[in-house]
């Protein structure tokens, strides 16, 4: 073998601790090695030529950069090594940086624990066998799983492009949290008047199928074609029957809290989720209706014209093969019952933004007037608190939620619209108000529209008669602060959604240790997910506000789109191979194989590997008795030898 | 060989997704831990055959780490983490068998978030493997 050691500087983040020439000393006295040079920047384009030239300059059959992590460049020397006509499967990375330099500190270990690396790896490649990708078809159809402005930006963007689009969501319309906002910071557009011509444009577009009440069960295969099956829950009601007149709602005789107004007005157990809702269509919930047992109730199937109520609908189940999916499950608010300091949510007048907005809100339940919902009497001092349970690593969640700095100043200000005699008091920790003219919104809630910013948190609230006592501190003014108020609004920190784990585990992705998705890279990688194929967008990703939201779906589509419009893909050949004359038939590898890629020819007695399936995690070559699955490019033999080698004195 | 100079050697196979990407956390945030962990990369921890941990002992290893995702459900290849875990307790019993205290090796769950916990157990597996002290097998 001839191989070539390009040992990376990486400026001095490589070079400050680990001894750059003396592992290139060491490795050069290994018999395969032909040729070795550090450079300060290998990933820089003069590197990538420098990689290039040696390979045909000392006919390199095989390359090792020693580098940064394999996740971050093992593509980019891979490709280079291929221009210059080596097989990048006959390249390989030793991780010099965040295993070895950025982790330690004493320069002599830290040089000895790189070469070891370097020269395990070297024993790695020389074992490599030159691979070829594997080439898969591409199902041109696109799953966007969350039906909120996220998953909605996103579905319009891949549909427009040219590809299919199936949008699923859970609840029984599309429009999300932003169809339940009064007015949007910081120009204060009314949020349904800007959203809701998103929701008919998805709903008309003829290449995207919206199944609501739907929720994704199984998701198998691979980039470009993704097997997924969908449970769809009944709606009793047939959408494309209903007209949405409202006759059945005026009969039925059950009233439940309504789940959109936050449980501030009610709603009968067939109703219209909001009168803007897509698909425009009633729906039975089945939790409190009394008709499904047709002897007790059957009202409103008696009066609906268009017979489009169907108490036997059972829901279904779809199947349907995709090529990449877009992952915007969302968030939902963390409860106010965490917050005992601020009554458990018992006080009917301590709300939440969200309760806020709904109070705000034109559709709301009092058509946009603000009223307390205790007495309904119009509030004269209202406090906001932010930060409820964000910032807050002891108690609560550690991070900043992003968008409580915003709404707060936001719902103030309409406060004080609606009720210009009214005071209105923030507390805050700090204003992070880093958002374009979000700086000036903020400056105009405190200057012209005089609302009192008060820089501290909040220790209790408690009700003495029909006001809420408000306990906090100035720390500006180093005093306590007590505050009479006729209503309280959090700013409760946001979470992911409820489903969001659910389906981060079905599609195998990772989430972070909040719960948000976790993307493949926090800065240069933001919207896709390790599993390629699958991106992200919206809050489930992490706090953002609607222009972050909607630029990140944009960016989820033109990723999907990518895979969609290539006309192959390529499959990684690192598969598992079977040697026929040793396979014994004892089947262990097709029990053992989570993809179902191996399957037993009954004719010639032995296991055969679909290598389209093989996603190449090794698995059945460690249970294969009689050794005759082989992993290709990390075989026994080139793990054992790597064993040997890291062992070996430095 | 025991005295000042003797340093624990360790070998860590580490799954691609989970915890070598935890490892390379712990670099990006600059978490500083000893230097006796030599990592070898490996698809999965399911792919680590006990082979190769009898292999390291046998070549000097004194202490092996296996690092995987967690369960149940974060591995990249559905149930590669089970596997390894299996493998693993019964692993530990053969090596108390052969000698070898089943201490020296360790199988963690540590995600692509967690460079912290990552950076927890280098240390802590370090450590332990010092207290133990140089693995003599037989005839040694």
């Amino acid at each position: 073998m001839r191989v070539g050691v390009f040992i990376c500087h990486c400026g001095i983040n490589i070079a400050s601790v680990v001894d750059v020439e003396r592992v290139a000393k060491e490795i050069e006295k290994h018999p395969d090695v032909v040729y070795v040079t550090t450079y300060k920047y290998m990933c820089s384009d003069p590197g990538q030529e420098l990689i290039k030239r040696e390979i045909k300059e000392h006919q390199l059959d095989a390359v090792v950069v020693a580098a940064c992590s394999p996740h971050m460049h093992e593509k980019t020397f891979r490709d280079a090594a291929k221009e210059a006509a080596l097989n990048p499967y006959r390249v390989e990375i030793a991780n010099i940086r965040e295993h070895v330099s950025w982790v330690h500190e004493d320069r002599e270990k830290a040089t000895k624990k790189a070469i070891k690396i370097v020269r395990s790896v070297v024993e790695k490649v020389i074992r490599d066998v030159p691979l070829e990708p594997i080439s898969v078809d591409v199902t041109r159809r696109c799953l966007v799983i969350g039906g909120g402005i996220a998953g909605i930006q996103a579905a319009l963007d891949v549909a427009e492009a040219g590809y299919e689009v199936i949008l699923v969501e859970k609840g029984p319309s599309i429009g999300g949290h932003m169809a339940q906002l009064s007015e949007t910071f910081p120009t204060l557009d009314c949020s349904q008047c800007i959203l809701t011509p998103k929701m008919v444009a998805v709903s008309r577009h003829p290449r995207i199928k919206i199944l609501t009440l739907s929720e994704v069960e199984e998701v198998t295969g691979y980039v470009g074609n993704f097997h997924v099956v969908i449970k769809r829950k009944p709606r009793f009601v047939d959408e494309n029957l209903c007209t949405a007149c409202g006759d059945c709602e005026k009969v039925c005789p059950v009233f439940v809290p309504n789940e959109f107004d936050m449980g501030l007005s009610l709603r009968r157990a067939i109703y219209i989720p909001f009168p803007q809702a897509v698909p425009s269509s009633y729906v039975i919930d089945i939790n409190s209706c009394l008709g499904l047992e047709p002897l007790i109730c059957g009202k409103c199937a008696e009066k609906c014209e268009a017979n489009a109520i169907n108490y036997d609908d059972k829901g279904g189940r779809i199947e349907v093969d995709v090529g990449a999916i877009i992952v915007a499950t969302g968030y939902e608010l963390y409860g106010k019952e965490n917050f005992p300091e601020y009554g458990y949510g018992q006080y009917e007048d301590v709300v939440t933004g969200l309760e806020f907005e709904r109070l705000l809100s034109a559709t709301g339940p009092t058509g946009g007037e603000l009223r307390r919902p205790s007495d309904w009497k119009v509030p004269k001092t209202v406090v906001f608190i932010q930060c409820v349970g964000s910032r807050d690593p002891d108690n609560h969640k550690p991070y900043c939620s992003k968008i409580c700095c915003m709404y707060t100043a936001k719902h103030a200000m309409l406060y004080k619209h609606r009720v210009p005699d009214g005071k209105a008091y923030i507390f805050y920790i700090d204003i992070r108000a880093g958002g374009k003219d979000y700086e000036e919104f903020v400056h105009r809630a405190m200057e012209e529209e005089r609302i009192t910013y008060i820089r501290g948190r909040v220790s209790k609230v408690f009700r003495e008669g029909d006001k809420l006592v408000v306990w906090g501190v100035d720390t500006l003014a180093g005093k306590k602060v007590e505050v009479h108020a006729d209503m309280v609004v959090l700013a409760t920190a946001i979470v992911p959604s409820e489903g969001t784990r659910d389906v981060a585990e079905k599609l195998k992705c990772a989430t972070d240790e909040n719960g948000f998705l976790k993307e493949a890279h926090p800065k240069l990688r933001p919207v896709e997910s390790l599993n390629t194929g699958v991106y992200y967008c919206g809050v489930a990703q992490g706090p953002k506000d609607i222009p972050e939201t909607v630029a990140q779906a944009s960016a989820a589509a033109a990723k999907a789109i990518d895979i969609l419009s290539q006309p192959k893909l390529y499959h990684e050949p690192t598969v598992a191979v079977v040697d026929g004359d040793k396979c014994t038939g004892c089947k262990t590898c097709v029990s053992i194989c989570p993809f179902n890629a191996i399957r037993f020819n009954e004719e010639l007695k032995r296991a055969e590997v679909n290598s389209a399936l093989c996603e190449g995690c090794g698995s059945c070559a460690v249970a294969c008795p009689s050794g005759a699955i082989t992993a290709t490019n990390i075989r026994d033999d080139q793990v054992i030898e790597m064993v040997k080698s890291v062992l070996q004195e430095a | 060989m025991v005295g000042d100079e003797w340093e624990p050697k360790i070998v860590a196979f580490l799954c691609n997704w989970c915890a070598y990407a935890g490892a390379d956390l712990a670099g990006v945030s600059r978490l500083k831990y000893p230097p006796n962990i030599v990592p070898i990369r490996v698809p999965c921890s399911g792919r680590v055959d006990p082979r190769f941990i009898l292999e390291a002992f046998k070549k000097g290893a004194d202490g092996v780490l296996i690092g995987g995702c967690h369960t149940p459900n974060d591995c990249h290849y559905v149930v590669g983490n089970f596997k390894a875990y299996k493998r693993y307790i019964l692993l530990k019993k053969l090596l108390e068998q052969l000698g070898i205290n089943p201490k020296r090796l360790r199988l963690e769950w540590i995600s692509a978030s967690e460079g912290r916990k990552f950076a927890e157990v280098a240390r802590e597996f370090t450590e332990e493997i010092r207290n133990l002290g140089p693995l003599r097998l037989w005839g040694e």
